[in-house]
C-alpha cells in the first residue's frame, strides 16, 4: 500500500518546481495516496514479455532536408515575455555572486 | 434561433443561394452569442471585428465564384488551439493575456478554406477535467439544464454548438474530452485516430494521446470538418501521410450486414440506468437496421483508468514544465530565479493541474519509474491488443460514453478516484489510439430536467469513414423514432 507522506509530496513539489501551501501538501498527500493505491491493481497484470507502448504509432524517424527556413522573428518571440532587454529574455541571476 | 442555420451544410446552402451573406450570418451568430452568453458562458473570447473581417473576405471569395464546404461559415475554437490574433489561455491563469505568435495547423487550414472564427471557447485548465469547473475563467453552463455542467474538457465547444452560438466547433480529446461533453449536450463529437489530425499549435497536455476533434450538430458536419483539418503536417511528425478520404461523400450505405461488438466491460457498477437503457436501445436500433450485434470482451478495460492517469500525468508533467514565468505567461516576479519558478507555477496553476503534475512527476521519479510509468506503458500494449483482437471479428464497437448524465455544477464526486472513474468508457480507446464517434442517443428525466445521453461507436484505426456511415444511419433512424 503506497502511502505518500507530506515530506514526500514536498520533495516531488520541489522536483516539479511548485510552491505549495501546507494545506495543499496535506491534501495532495491524501489524494495521491488514494490514486496510487488504486493504481496498485496494475501489479496483478502479467507483463513479463510485453513491450511498453510509448506511442501507438509505428516508431519512425521523420527526417527533413537540413535547409534554413524562416522562423519566429525575435520581436514576436519576445512579445509575451514578462521581462526582456535588448532582444533577450531577462532572468534573475542564476549563479550566486554573478549580479 | 429560428433564423440561424442549425448546421454547416445548411449554412452553406443559405450562403450559396444568396439568402444571406457571410457577414449577415456572422452578425446573426454574434447577436445570438450576446443573447446567450450571460446564461451559458461558453466563450472566453469573442472576436467580433476579426470574425466580420473574415466574413467579408468569404463574401468576396463567393462573389468570385468559389464554393467550398466551409466558406463563410462561423465556427468556434477551443481555447487550447492557437488562432492568430486571438488570446490563448488553455483555461489557465498562467497563460492570462498570452497572444500566440503563430497559428495552429488546424486553424490555418480552416482559415484557408474560408471559415469564420467567432472566438475561443472555454475548457478545463489545460484540458484536465470533465466539466469546465477546472477552468480559471468560470464554469460553462449546460444549455439543456443550466444548473448543470456541459461536460469537459471541451465543455465550451460543446455548449456553444448546443446553444446555437456557433455552427460547429473544434475541441480536443485526450481521454474523452470531445466525446463526453458531446454526449452531455446532445451534439456529435469525434475523436479521430491518433495521428490523423495535426497538433501543431495545440497547447500540449499528453502528447501520446492528444487529438483535435470536431463537435457538430450532425454527422455530415463532423465528416466535413474532419476532412478540412485532417492530413499530414510536416510540423507534426506524428501525423499519417495517408490520403484524406472525402468523408462527406461516404455517409450513405447503412449498416445492413455490419458486425458490431458490444463490450461487456463497459456496463459498470454505478452506471445510471438511463445510460444503460440508451445503450441497449441503440443496440436494438442497429439490429432493426440489419446489423449484427454481439457481446465482446475487452478484458483490460478496467486498467484503462490507472494506465491513463499514470501516462497522461507523466507526459503532462514534462509538457507543463515550459511554464516558467520567463518566456511567456504569468510571472510571480520573485527576486530569485528558483523562487520565481516555484511561485509562478504554484500560483499560476489550479488545483487539478498541480495534482496531475505531482502525480506525473512521482510516476517518472527515480525508484518509481518501473513500477508505475513503465508498467502502465506495458498494460497500454495489452489494451491496444484488446481492440486489435475484437476488430478481427467486428467492424465497430457500440458503447456508452459516460456512466452518468451531466451532474449539477459543484456536485462532482469529491474523492479523486471516483472522479477519475467518470472517464472509464472513453479512456481505453484513447490509449489505443483508435477513432470514436459520440452522438446523441436519448434523454433521461431527472428532477424535471431533460438530460442528454450519448452513445459512441469505436472503429478501426484510420477508419473514420465507417464511423460516419454508422453515425449517419443511426442518426436518421433516431430522427424518425
Amino acid at each position: 500500500m503506497p502511502k505518500l507522506t507530506p515530506q514526500e509530496v514536498q520533495h516531488i513539489a520541489e522536483l516539479a518546481k511548485l510552491a505549495l501551501s501546507e494545506d495543499e501538501i496535506e491534501r495532495y498527500a491524501s489524494d495521491l495516496s488514494a490514486i496510487l493505491d488504486y493504481a496498485q491493481q496494475l501489479q496483478e497484470v502479467d507483463t513479463d514479455h510485453i513491450h511498453p507502448t510509448a506511442s501507438v504509432l509505428p516508431l519512425r524517424n521523420a527526417m527533413r532536408p537540413d535547409e534554413a527556413r524562416p522562423g519566429l522573428e525575435p520581436e514576436d518571440a519576445l512579445a509575451n515575455a514578462p521581462a526582456s532587454d535588448k532582444g533577450y529574455f531577462k532572468v534573475h541571476a542564476v549563479l550566486e555572486g554573478s549580479q | 434561433m429560428s433564423h440561424l442555420p442549425q448546421t454547416i451544410h445548411e449554412a452553406r446552402r443559405l450562403l450559396r443561394s444568396g439568402a444571406m451573406t457571410s457577414v449577415e450570418l456572422t452578425e446573426a451568430y454574434l447577436e445570438r452569442i450576446a443573447q446567450m452568453e450571460p446564461d451559458i458562458h461558453a466563450y472566453l473570447h469573442v472576436a467580433e471585428a476579426q470574425a466580420l473581417a473574415q466574413a467579408r473576405l468569404a463574401d468576396e471569395r463567393m462573389a468570385a465564384g468559389q464554393d467550398t464546404p466551409l466558406l463563410g461559415v462561423p465556427l468556434g475554437v477551443k481555447d487550447i488551439i492557437n488562432v492568430q490574433g486571438m488570446p490563448a489561455t488553455a483555461g489557465s491563469r498562467i497563460l492570462e493575456g498570452f497572444m500566440p505568435p503563430y497559428e495552429a495547423t488546424v486553424s490555418r487550414k480552416l482559415r484557408e478554406q474560408g471559415a469564420v472564427f467567432l472566438g475561443k471557447l472555454n475548457t478545463d485548465e489545460f484540458a484536465m477535467g470533465w466539466s469546465t469547473e477546472n477552468s480559471a475563467y468560470g464554469v460553462t453552463h449546460n444549455p439543456w439544464a443550466q444548473d448543470r455542467v456541459p461536460g469537459g474538457s471541451s465543455g465550451g465547444p460543446a455548449a456553444a454548438v448546443a446553444a446555437g452560438e456557433a455552427a460547429a466547433s473544434l475541441g480536443t480529446d485526450t481521454g474523452g474530452s470531445v466525446r463526453q461533453p458531446a454526449s452531455w449536450t446532445n451534439t456529435v463529437g469525434l475523436r479521430p485516430t491518433y495521428g490523423r489530425v495535426s497538433r501543431y499549435g495545440v497547447i500540449a497536455f499528453a502528447s501520446s494521446l492528444d487529438q483535435v476533434g470536431p463537435i457538430t450538430r450532425d454527422v455530415r458536419d463532423s465528416a466535413l470538418l474532419l476532412e478540412a483539418i485532417a492530413g499530414h503536417d510536416p510540423k507534426d511528425s506524428t501525423t499519417f501521410s495517408d490520403a484524406v478520404p472525402h468523408y462527406a461523400d461516404m455517409l450513405d450505405g447503412g449498416v445492413k450486414g455490419m458486425r458490431f461488438g458490444l463490450p461487456r466491460e463497459y456496463f459498470t457498477e454505478g452506471m445510471h440506468p438511463g445510460v444503460e437503457k440508451a445503450t441497449r436501445e441503440a443496440v436494438a436500433r442497429l439490429r432493426d437496421l440489419g446489423a449484427i450485434v454481439e457481446e465482446v470482451s475487452l478484458p483490460h478495460t478496467d486498467y484503462g483508468m490507472p494506465v491513463y492517469y499514470l501516462i497522461a500525468t507523466a507526459e503532462a508533467s514534462a509538457n507543463l514544465s515550459r511554464y516558467d514565468g520567463v518566456r511567456y505567461g504569468y510571472s510571480a516576479k520573485a527576486p530569485d530565479l528558483q523562487e520565481n519558478y516555484k511561485l509562478t507555477r504554484g500560483r499560476g496553476f489550479g488545483q487539478e493541474v498541480k495534482r496531475r503534475i505531482l502525480l506525473g512527476t512521482y510516476a517518472l521519479s527515480a525508484g518509481y519509474y518501473d513500477a508505475y510509468y513503465l508498467k502502465a506503458q506495458k498494460v497500454r500494449t495489452l489494451i491496444r491488443a484488446d481492440f486489435d483482437a475484437v476488430f478481427e471479428q467486428c467492424d465497430a464497437l457500440v458503447a456508452p460514453v459516460a456512466p452518468i448524465p451531466p451532474y449539477r455544477i459543484g456536485e462532482a464526486p469529491t474523492d479523486p478516484v471516483a472522479l477519475y472513474l467518470l472517464d472509464v468508457m472513453t479512456l481505453p480507446s484513447a490509449l489505443a489510439g483508435v477513432p470514436a464517434l459520440a452522438l446523441p442517443a436519448d434523454f433521461v428525466e431527472e428532477d424535471g430536467a431533460k438530460l442528454p445521453v450519448g452513445v459512441q461507436f469505436i472503429g478501426r484505426p484510420l477508419d473514420e469513414a465507417t464511423l460516419f456511415r454508422i453515425g449517419r444511419a443511426f442518426e436518421q433512424a433516431n430522427e424518425v423514432a
